[in-house]
């Protein structure tokens, strides 16, 4: 068996792994909860902004500093991707959504496969291999900024949803379409902006991963099953039950990988991932069946 | 229906493709209609469940990789003869069809969460073929090349597609007796409306769980042929989201719910990826783009798919109601 140290050192890393999987979570329960349905090009926007935070980079703009800029940028495509693809073409009815999103991750997926081929990219950054010593292990500086800065962007997420008028109508129109509409919401910009919302977390997530993974046009894939996952198991549409799922995904597949070796790691997320599915589909913390 | 009407144009189609070898038998045409004639059969499976069922899988894969991995590994690793090899596999992927469908209609998930858990076991199935010596792990699996009509290897390309063919001609007679049945109704019910259907006494569990059975079946025979004509699969090949995507993309371009939409979606998907290649060049990718292009511009403009627009088009040509 192992030390306890090592396991210990494992649960950390987990839990720096799992925050960066909560803030892409929380993009995707945040469109669950309000527009009801899976959004899978999900795993896609993130591979888009993966390749912008990478240009960003070769034009000498480190990714800290690039993620003010790509995530309204990103908030901004996912509210016209929204407005002027998924909604009309889906015809308000959600197979057509599952499908019209399906389209839309294959669409982007494939034409970065075609624009910068399947080479494997990644960036070089001065920090990159900077360490923190806690005495039992070393923590990887890149993964500490990324912990933090996920904590203060489900900060500001939720201080959006609870404080602004645009987050009492998100709130308003998650909770009854029909009654919002009849006080004078306009659903269709609510469920713009929750979509710009999602894609902008999407976008600092990718600034975090950056320094410390690659991009490929595949990448996203690897993310966004575990999104799902974590949803799933926090409950479709609970912002914390997202929270905590990737904290807690995190460290089960840090674990996993430890005690089953790396090409096995995922299975165990899979594996939660089918089981909760089966047994309690409303997830830990959601309501809504 | 007459019989006659039911049953005779699939026949007529059949009789009218099953001629093609003798006027252009290019090795690179018969190749491309074989595997075109592959997403069809694994096309048609996913119409069972998706197009009359209402029930959309995101992982056909599932299905196409059982009978695929099934009829490769019980040649190679066991010995057996490729013809039971090929039927056993079939078994093997109903068997999956009609475990995933177990547990997951048996905890009642529909739309999202079904696509979502049928998109996770394809997952699973693919990592633990990539991980598993007994699959040869990423390496993949190669049938020995043994060109025998007993070991269903043959050297010309015509007889692969006069059998695929075959066998799409086969499960297009399936799928019309399925139509005309009360099983194609129930199902059907419940496409339109599950509680509806519950309610008028139909036993949904079960009708669901013999369509993904069936489907799954069908898919696995694809997978199986599949394996059988290029004799080398890998995890990414035969659990791969690819064949989950041409799967479900072919009835919905043809028109789903319908016998001959997967068969034409597929043709036709192919024709225009065929295409987009000879003008674009071999660019990775391209042809995806392309197929996801087409999933919205179809579901956006039209639900039906092609057949729906030839329908609209004749009734607007002779006034007929269609």
């Amino acid at each position: 068996m192992f030390a306890p140290d090592i396991i210990l050192a494992a649960v950390l890393n987990g839990l720096m792994t799992g925050a960066v999987y909560a803030l892409t979570a929380v993009g995707l329960t945040l469109v669950y909860g309000v527009l009801h349905i899976i959004n899978f090009a999900h795993g896609a926007i993130l591979t888009a902004a993966m390749f912008a935070a990478f240009f960003a980079w070769k034009i000498g703009i480190d990714p800290y500093v690039a993620v003010f800029a790509l995530a309204p940028i990103f908030f901004a495509l996912g509210y016209a991707l929204q407005r002027f693809v998924i909604g009309p073409s889906s015809h308000g009815e959600d197979r057509n959504i599952l499908l019209v999103t399906l389209g839309l991750s294959i669409v982007i997926e494939n034409l970065l496969l075609a624009a910068f081929r399947s080479d494997t990219r990644s960036i070089d950054v001065p920090y990159g291999f900077s360490v923190i010593d806690l005495g039992f292990t070393f923590l990887s500086v890149p993964r500490v900024v990324a912990f933090a800065a996920s904590c203060a962007a489900a900060a500001i997420l939720w201080l959006i949803l609870a404080k602004t008028d645009t987050g009492k109508a998100i709130r308003a129109v998650a909770k009854e379409k029909l009654g919002a509409s009849l006080v004078g919401i306009d659903v269709a910009h609510v469920y713009a902006v929750t979509f710009g919302l999602g894609a902008a977390c999407l976008a600092v997530a990718a600034c975090l991963l950056l320094p410390t993974f690659y991009v490929h046009p595949r990448v996203g894939n690897a993310y966004v099953l575990v999104a799902f996952t974590i949803v799933v198991l926090g409950g479709m549409g609970s912002v914390p039950g997202a929270l905590l799922g990737g904290l807690f995904i995190g460290v089960v597949e840090s674990l996993s990988g430890l005690f089953l070796g790396e090409s096995l790691g995922q299975i165990g997320i899979f594996l939660i991932f089918i089981l909760v599915l089966l047994v309690r589909p409303t997830g830990l913390f959601g309501a809504r069946a | 229906m007459s019989p006659l009407r039911a049953y005779g144009p699939i026949l007529l189609l059949g009789a009218a493709l099953a001629s093609m070898p003798f006027f252009a038998a290019s090795n690179t045409l018969l190749n491309a209609m074989v595997l075109a004639l592959v997403i069809a059969l694994a096309a048609q499976g996913w119409n069972i469940l998706g197009g009359y069922g209402g029930q959309f899988s995101f992982g056909h894969a599932a299905f196409f990789g059982m009978g695929a991995y099934g009829t490769a590994l019980l040649q190679t690793r066991f010995g057996v003869n490729a013809y039971a090899a090929f039927a056993a596999a079939v078994a093997l992927g109903s068997a999956a069809g009609l475990a995933i469908g177990y547990l997951s209609f048996r905890s009642g998930l529909r739309g999202s969460y079904f696509a979502l858990v049928t998109l996770a076991f394809a997952e699973v199935f693919r990592i633990l073929a990539n991980a598993w010596p007994f699959t040869g792990g990423a390496a993949g699996v190669l049938i020995k090349l043994d060109v025998r009509a007993e070991t269903f290897q043959f050297a010309s390309r015509a007889v692969y597609f006069w059998i695929a063919l075959g066998l799409v001609v086969a499960v297009m007679l399936i799928n019309r007796s399925v139509e005309r049945s009360r099983f194609g109704a129930w199902l059907v019910a419940i496409r339109e409306n599950e509680d509806a259907a519950k309610a008028l006494g139909v036993d949904t569990f079960s009708v669901k769980l013999k369509a993904i059975t069936l489907s799954a079946a069908i898919t696995a025979i694809s997978g199986a042929f599949y394996a059988q004509y290029f004799l080398f699969l890998d995890a990414n090949i035969a659990f791969g989201p690819w064949i989950s995507v041409e799967a479900l993309l072919a009835p919905i371009i043809g028109g789903l719910g319908t016998v001959f939409g997967p068969v034409i979606g597929a043709l036709g998907l192919h024709f225009v990826a065929e295409i987009t290649r000879a003008v674009a060049g071999r660019v990775p990718g391209i042809d995806l783009a392309l197929y996801g292009t087409l999933l919205v511009v179809m579901v956006a403009f039209a639900r039906d798919g092609i057949i729906g627009l030839l329908t609209k088009a004749r009734a607007r040509l002779f006034g007929s109601r269609a």
